[in-house]
């Protein structure tokens, strides 16, 4: 589904991504760790398409098609969901208008139409109801005045509406209580299908607890260093990023 | 202002003057001519004073609009009338700054509540308006407002007598029907003690063009009183638009106070607000939304003259184009107003490399005891809440679509009429590119 050939990005002169490879098929669990700095969450946002970062050398094919060539929006329509490491929040822009707009969009895109309102709102409160949501959070701001974990919860509510084919979650887990750890690791699971593949960026073992991953890499400099089973994470857990990233004194960029 | 403007000036007055409502009422003669004289002497604002800095009226100057002396020969079936009325509201239309009867619907009025048009009061009750009338202490505040006496002829008297409520609100429409017409409109609003209304004064056109609307609304505000008063301007593209709004409040009367000011080449708004007894209060909302070299100017001065009063202000203005919007929000705090609360917030979304915001606020305390603040800022949109929507799917037209919108529900939010609140949230996503994304 996802092919990362040896990826190089920065933002201005500064490299950051020093030559990815990274293959991820439908129906897998993958979790990308490492160090602060070492680029999981600049992965993430250049695979979402985030336009600071200039990409220097490589490529990345999503379902055989050229991914760098497509902008953000069509990424998302194409089936890319990138949950946030910090949700944006936007005032005056009710969050219950976010997931319409985005939902029809996608809709749009696959030559449906739009959602009437009596199905979109009885979807949208299965998947709250899921999340253990209040129906008020549907007409407040996006993410304005919203606790870390209910914008967390909040994007973790946007995948499971918008289904994707690849979900990539940054740094999803950090910032949660143990409660809302559950809730969100729970959304994540019942996202597992067949047909779906899943990167997580995480800085923990914590989160892989709760969704254990298929394959783990760990990340350094710019480049992924070791790839394994789930085994990895929690050796690492153990040991501590030293082990893998010997040279971590010489930091990279910093986490956007 | 120059010899030939000042002839051109001098001939529409010697013309009209025997020809304007109320010619018999030898106060008002005089009150017009002494206001022509003034007028006269000062000219047109210049840049060269502080107060019209950044808005040169010098087009204005320049050009030659006839004054409409006599109602207009009315069509009954202006179209414009029909979509612009607020439903559920009372209606008093006005055409090119003339009372158009025939076209109102102001209905049956409860006691004591009077709602008419200045010019058959002029003619019928002229000495209930000498006092609302008489020229200002200090001189008039520029040669606009003495103009606007000198041609008075028309706009809208409303008189609530003591605990009077009128309930549905009260829509002022002001029609811009032809071209080349200055209208010098004044209103008059008494709310005395208690009463309540809430009034919408809405500038309108039907036939787009060039034109002057030069309006002046006066409104004392008496103990513990509330009156709202919504200015929608939302005229040709083409048009200038000077306007005046002063309220006068006395003890615990309350003023809510908005002004949107979407449409006309030039505008200028100044809202005047008089603190004038102890726990007074008021609110000013304004959102400016602006494009191509559309110019508008918002001057407001809200002086807490007395202890325990409280203002809010608000404004918010979005510029496309090579648009340039003037915030001058001035509070005065007087000396022995102890225990003012004033908050003013001014906010400007730049939308493009050429529009220019100048924001002023200005705080004036002469007293100790005072809890006043303010803020001002001039931004543009965030990329990261842009690339947030666009990852979500939403196109980049659309994604910058909604953040405007998001920016400026904030005061349309406010609008405490909700006949106006979703006229103007309408007019907005319309002037959005695709009608502001999602946002219906």
């Amino acid at each position: 589904m996802l092919e990362i050939k040896d990826l190089y990005a920065g933002i201005e002169d500064q490299p950051i991504l020093r030559g990815i490879d990274l293959k991820v098929n439908a129906g897998e669990v993958h979790a990308v760790m490492g160090p602060n700095g070492s680029g999981k969450s600049t992965l993430a946002q250049v695979l979402a398409g985030r336009d600071n970062y200039r990409i220097t050398g490589g490529e990345v094919r999503f379902q055989g098609r050229d991914l760098l060539a497509l902008s953000p929006e069509e990424r998302a329509r194409e089936g890319i969901f990138l949950a946030f490491q910090y949700p944006v929040e936007i005032p005056g822009v009710a969050n219950i208008y976010l997931l319409k707009a985005a939902i029809n969009a996608q809709r749009k895109h696959r030559g449906l139409p739009d959602l009437d309102a009596v199905d979109f709102l009885a979807l949208v409160r299965e998947k709250l109801a899921f999340m253990g949501m209040d129906e008020a959070l549907l007409y407040r701001p996006v993410n304005q005045g919203f606790s870390g974990g209910e914008k967390k919860r909040n994007e973790v509510l946007q995948m499971a509406l918008l289904e994707p084919r690849l979900a990539i979650l940054d740094e999803t887990d950090s910032g949660l209580d143990i409660d809302a750890l559950k809730v969100v690791a729970d959304g994540i699971r019942s996202m597992r299908d067949p047909q779906r593949a899943i990167v997580m960026v995480t800085h923990y073992q914590r989160l892989l607890d709760y969704v254990v991953p298929d394959f783990v890499h760990v990340l350094s400099q710019g480049r992924i260093v070791r790839s394994g089973g789930p085994e990895l994470a929690l050796e690492l857990e153990r040991r501590g990023y030293g082990w893998v990233d010997p040279g971590r004194d010489e930091r990279i960029g910093a986490t956007p | 202002m120059n010899a030939v403007v000042a002839d051109r000036f001098a001939e529409d007055f010697a013309r009209l003057r025997g020809n304007l409502p109320g010619i018999y009422v030898p106060w008002l003669q005089a009150l017009r001519e002494e206001a022509f004289s003034e007028f006269m002497d000062k000219g047109f604002p210049s840049t060269r004073q502080e107060d019209w800095k950044y808005t040169n009226v010098a087009p204005i100057e320049n050009s030659r609009f006839a004054f409409a002396a006599a109602p207009a020969e009315v069509c009954t079936d202006l179209g414009c009338v029909g979509t612009q009325a607020l439903p559920g509201a009372r209606l008093l239309v006005f055409v090119d700054g003339r009372c158009a009867p025939e076209l109102s619907r102001v209905g049956r009025l409860p006691a004591g509540i009077t709602v008419t048009s200045l010019s058959a009061t002029l003619e019928r009750q002229p000495d209930r308006l000498r006092g609302a009338l008489a020229a200002p202490r200090g001189g008039y505040a520029s040669g606009f407002a003495a103009l606007n006496t000198a041609f008075l002829a028309d706009g809208a008297y409303v008189h609530l007598a003591a605990g009077a409520d009128l309930e549905e609100p009260l829509h002022l429409l002001f029609v811009a029907a032809s071209r080349n017409v200055a209208a010098h409109v004044r209103n008059i609003v008494v709310a005395e003690a208690g009463s309540r209304i809430r009034i919408v004064e809405h500038h309108a056109t039907v036939e787009g063009g060039a034109y002057l609307s030069n309006v002046s609304t006066t409104l004392r505000i008496e103990r513990s009183a509330a009156v709202e008063h919504h200015k929608l301007q939302d005229e040709s593209a083409q048009a200038f638009h000077i306007a005046s709004v002063q309220a006068d409040l006395g003890e615990a009367a309350r003023f809510a106070s908005s002004s949107f000011a979407f449409g006309a080449a030039l505008s200028r708004t100044a809202i005047d607000v008089g603190l004038n007894a102890e726990g007074a209060e008021c609110s000013l909302d304004g959102l400016y939304l602006i494009d191509g070299r559309q110019h508008a100017d918002h001057h407001t001065r809200i002086e807490h003259a007395q202890p325990r009063c409280r203002s809010r202000e608000l404004y918010k203005g979005v510029l496309d184009g090579a648009s340039r919007a003037v915030f001058n929000g001035r509070v005065v705090v007087r000396p022995g107003a102890q225990q003012s609360d004033a908050q003013q917030t001014n906010r400007n979304l730049l939308l493009s490399d050429q529009a220019e915001a100048d924001a002023k606020p200005q705080l004036e305390i002469w007293a100790d005891d005072v809890k006043c603040g303010h803020g001002a800022t001039v931004g543009q949109l965030d990329p990261d809440q842009i690339f947030y929507l666009r990852a979500r799917g939403v196109d980049d037209e659309t994604a910058r679509s909604m953040l405007v919108y998001g920016f400026a529900a904030e005061v349309v939010e406010r609008i405490p009429v909700p006949v106006l609140r979703q006229r103007i949230g309408r007019l907005l996503r319309t002037r959005l590119p695709r009608g502001g994304g999602a946002m219906q």
